[in-house]
């Protein structure tokens, strides 16, 4: 059973039709929170390419999910700027507390990804709650702000 | 009623500025002061974030690192009527750490609310467009090539010799691009001056657009800067209704429209040609040159594509011609860079200033040393594919030739500070690491080498047939540099080598211990 719309979707999607295929699954991402499988069906008819040309573009940008996301997501920043201040730490504190940053572990509707740069790099260890940003993180003030973000 | 300035750029919102600016309202509100708070981009001393400032008739006053909790009905009483508190930094112009430098591209950023188009033409803008749109598109140009821009994404290529490619190519249709793919760790500014002054770039991108003949720009913003994309696009929307974008630019008779489109999570969408794919909406696979993009460039049109600061700096030179320009730099790099200030620094941010300036001029006096408090070891200059540089290299100048004659590569303009806990194998091998996870895969030499790269290393690290290893990483690390489609591959050896011909000891190498 397909868990939404297919038609609700195919409406949203022709509208953008000329915007192409990476458009069209990000928005497909933006209405429904990932792509799931057969929503690959659709993008591909309404984009007029093959399906196989719409799983290349899919499985190529790390952005794109097939799965649904947490009800909150911590992005963690991994790069240069963030190592030089305690970003290793970070992770592997998040580690020891059950999460993988690498394999996006989702525990109690929260997950944990890691991401390269948020260019908040003067205010490293940076990271991304939810879309709201956050500066000289450790791992206590995310784990915090991410349960208070879930009530 | 009095002014009261606090940013909504987004790094000085992740050290609380929203919640400064709702706690400031709400006492404002009840204790009946007059007051009108306008939401700026930031200054870019990002250490002093939230730094709220008060218009007073002698300019306006700084109050620094402003914690919503202890706002109480009397300090922001005292703040409003600009009274000395221990926090305050006076007059935020001639605050020293601002007062030395020179902010052309940035010279709004942090002052003006960024949405408003008031306030951006009230400070100097839409001049340099009114100005180009006197000349013709040759004579736009030659004043662009007189002023010695060159592009800041990290080659340096000439800007006026990239438009003159476009504008000569004869084409239905053609396009201006903007490269706000700024994914270098270390680097913040595309971001900043999209956050807070918008404007600029749709001003920069509308020249470019009416002098080669492109009708259409695309910004191309990273999807990790959600914040960018939003200011983007509403000013866009505020561009058009006031006639700056559309059918007729300021009445011109000369059509262009800008549109904003999102990444969604690749480093290598940043390289020219990957973007282009992208935007397409394919996968950002590097497409290989020629034919350049100024000939066959976005749906296979002529394409001018440029980065936020090389097209931000436009409208000054056409404000005030290609002569005031010229006249800042060094050697063969002219007007300002924006340099960015990271990492392990004590006090980071923006740094413009002309070319020139030494490494460790901006490390130690502007940066303040380590924020650890530790002794600085070595920094990384223009992001993920820069070189490591230690104290032997803190007289060189900053600029493109003599920077790339010390074995560094300016890049975007970024600086990470690492201290003396740093191991610089690690960081090596995460050059590799990075490089595999964010290769496109068209090339082999980037694809596979920077996986055995990771694997080379690890050996290298744990002292398996170390001598033979080290041979094999500088083989493969030249095979990556000669042999790759793009930058991608072709500059990940650059930190790899230099962290290990600056400090092999980190690696096991030459007797030294990790």
């Amino acid at each position: 059973m397909t868990p939404y719309s297919e038609d609700l979707l195919r409406g949203v999607l022709s509208q953008h039709s000329s915007k192409g295929v990476l458009f069209a699954l990000q928005t497909t991402q933006e209405v429904l929170g990932y792509v799931p499988d057969s929503s690959l069906n659709v993008i591909a008819d309404v984009c007029n390419v093959s399906r196989a040309e719409v799983y290349g573009v899919f499985t190529f940008y790390s952005d794109l999910r097939k799965t649904p996301p947490a009800q909150v997501v911590i992005k963690v920043c991994v790069a240069e700027s963030c190592q030089a201040v305690g970003s290793r730490t970070v992770v592997d504190e998040l580690h020891a507390r059950g999460y993988d940053v690498h394999a996006g572990t989702i525990q109690d509707d929260i997950a944990c990804e890691q991401i390269f740069c948020l260019g908040n790099c003067a205010l490293s260890p940076a990271a991304l709650i939810n879309g709201v940003p956050m500066g000289r993180v450790t791992a206590d003030a995310l784990l915090q702000a991410a349960s208070e973000m879930k009530q | 009623m009095t002014k009261v300035f606090i940013p909504c750029d987004s790094a000085a919102l992740s050290v609380g500025a929203d919640s400064v600016a709702a706690t400031f309202a709400a006492i404002a509100q009840a204790s009946s002061l007059d007051v009108t708070i306008i939401r700026t981009g930031s200054r870019g001393m990002y250490w002093l974030e939230p730094l709220v400032e008060i218009e007073t008739t002698s300019g306006r006053v700084g109050y620094t690192n402003v914690d919503a909790r202890a706002l109480t009905p009397s300090v922001v009483a005292d703040m409003v009527s600009a009274s000395d508190l221990p926090n305050s930094i006076g007059l935020v112009d001639s605050f020293p750490w601002l007062a030395k430098q020179q902010r052309v591209t940035f010279a709004r950023v942090g002052v003006i609310d960024p949405l408003s188009i008031e306030d951006y033409e009230f400070f100097g803008g839409l001049v340099g467009l009114r100005n180009s749109l006197q000349e013709t598109g040759v004579g736009v140009v030659e004043m662009i090539t007189e002023s010695g821009l060159r592009g800041r994404g990290g080659a340096g290529f000439p800007a006026g010799v990239k438009w003159r490619g476009v504008l000569q190519t004869q084409a239905d249709q053609k396009y201006i691009c903007c490269n706000a793919d700024e994914g270098d760790s270390g680097t913040f500014a595309d971001r900043m001056l999209m956050e807070g002054d918008p404007f600029t770039l749709i001003e920069g991108m509308t020249i470019a657009g009416t002098a080669v003949g492109a009708t259409k720009g695309y910004i191309y913003i990273r999807s990790e800067y959600p914040h960018a994309i939003s200011t983007m696009t509403r000013a866009i929307d505020v561009a058009r209704s006031h006639g700056v974008l559309g059918e007729s630019v300021l009445g011109s008779g000369k059509s262009f429209d800008l549109e904003v489109r999102a990444g969604a999570g690749s480093y290598v969408c940043g390289e020219e040609t990957a973007m282009l794919e992208s935007i397409e909406g394919k996968r950002g696979m590097v497409r290989p040159k020629p034919p350049i993009p100024a000939v066959v460039g976005l749906f296979g049109k002529p394409t001018v594509i440029n980065n936020v600061m090389t097209l931000a700096a436009v409208p000054m030179i056409m404000a005030q011609g290609p002569a005031a320009y010229q006249a800042l730099g060094h050697e063969r790099s002219r007007g300002t860079q924006v340099f960015q200030l990271a990492g392990n620094i004590a006090q980071g941010g923006i740094v413009e200033t002309a070319f020139g300036i030494t490494l460790g001029e901006l490390v130690d006096e502007f940066g303040g040393g380590t924020r650890s408090g530790r002794p600085v070891k070595t920094v990384q200059i223009g992001g993920p594919l820069g070189a490591y540089l230690d104290h032997n290299s803190w007289d060189v100048p900053m600029a493109y030739e003599s920077l790339a004659a010390a074995g560094g590569m300016l890049g975007h303009g970024g600086v990470v500070v690492f201290d003396d806990t740093v191991n610089m194998a690690q960081q090596a091998r995460f050059a590799m690491e990075f490089c595999a996870e964010e290769s496109c895969g068209k090339c082999t030499p980037c694809r596979i080498g920077s996986t055995r790269g990771v694997e080379v290393i690890d050996r290298i690290m744990a002292g398996v047939d170390q001598s033979k290893n080290l041979v094999l990483l500088e083989d493969l690390c030249e095979v990556m540099a000669d042999g790759s489609l793009c930058a991608m591959g072709g500059l990940t050896p650059l930190p790899v080598r230099s962290a290990l011909k600056l400090f092999p000891a980190d690696f096991g190498v030459n007797g030294g211990t990790r």
